[in-house]
């Protein structure tokens, strides 16, 4: 049977099962903190610095809008740190019936975001 | 299994352990460092201080920072391989993402060993 090539796929209808939702998330949230780098180097300097550097970057880690950006930074971390910790489990062959991923990929999505909330709510 | 002829290219099998390793040095270094902060919740900005003025701290740090970036390279090169089809901005963005690691690198150096 002709099968007709190249086969388009409609992205928009595509419905990522859960594990799928995990993987993408674990790419996107690897280049934020890609990007982050720098930023995150340069505060660690300045929490590292002298005593009146220090507070002024107290000062400016003060504004909601950094604060926003620096929770993203940290569920960007966490969600990739959970999904990588199921990544190695996967490449070890623990956890690969797909009942068992299922549950592991929506643990991840649950335990990064709690966690978030967590530290980022008194961080705030 | 893919079947395939070896003829002495490498197929990324050494990126792909690069990867896992890096990885779990970060994880290592990340239970350690919660486990200070929690030792230390009262800690002041002295106690902070202190802790990356250790050498012994500095190297660690500096030994993550490295993984940090070799497995930053790994995973946005894979990034750029998956979704980047010209090959002219492939290429650019892989040679950006190395200027943008070095760097990193150095001023992390500068941020970990400086004062």
């Amino acid at each position: 049977m002709e099968k007709a090539r190249p086969k388009h796929l409609d992205l928009p209808k595509i419905r990522l099962p859960i594990p799928g939702i995990v993987s993408i998330l674990h790419r996107v949230s690897g280049i934020l903190m890609f990007l982050a780098i720098p930023v995150m180097l340069w505060l660690l300097a300045g929490s590292l610095s002298n005593e009146a550097r220090y507070d002024a970057f107290r000062g400016f880690i003060s504004y909601p809008i950094v604060k926003l950006g620096l929770i993203a930074v940290l569920w960007a971390y966490l969600h990739h740190a959970c999904a990588g910790i199921r990544f190695l489990l996967l490449d070890v062959h623990k956890g690969l019936e797909l009942q068992t991923a299922r549950a592991t990929a929506k643990a991840v999505m649950i335990v990064s975001l709690v966690l978030t909330a967590v530290i980022g709510g008194l961080l705030w | 299994m893919v079947n395939r002829h070896v003829i002495g290219a490498h197929y990324g099998l050494r990126d792909w352990l690069l990867q896992r390793i890096t990885a779990v040095i970060m994880l290592v270094y990340t239970i350690g460092l919660v486990f200070f902060l929690f030792a230390a919740a009262h800690a002041s900005f002295e106690g902070w201080r202190a802790l990356f003025a250790n050498t012994g701290v500095r190297v660690l740090s500096t030994v993550t920072v490295m993984a940090l970036l070799l497995h930053a390279w790994v995973g946005v090169r894979d990034i750029w391989m998956d979704y980047i089809q010209p090959l002219a901005i492939r290429l650019t963005m892989h040679v950006l993402t190395i200027l943008w690691l070095l760097v990193s690198f150095v001023y992390a150096v500068k941020v970990l060993w400086g004062v």
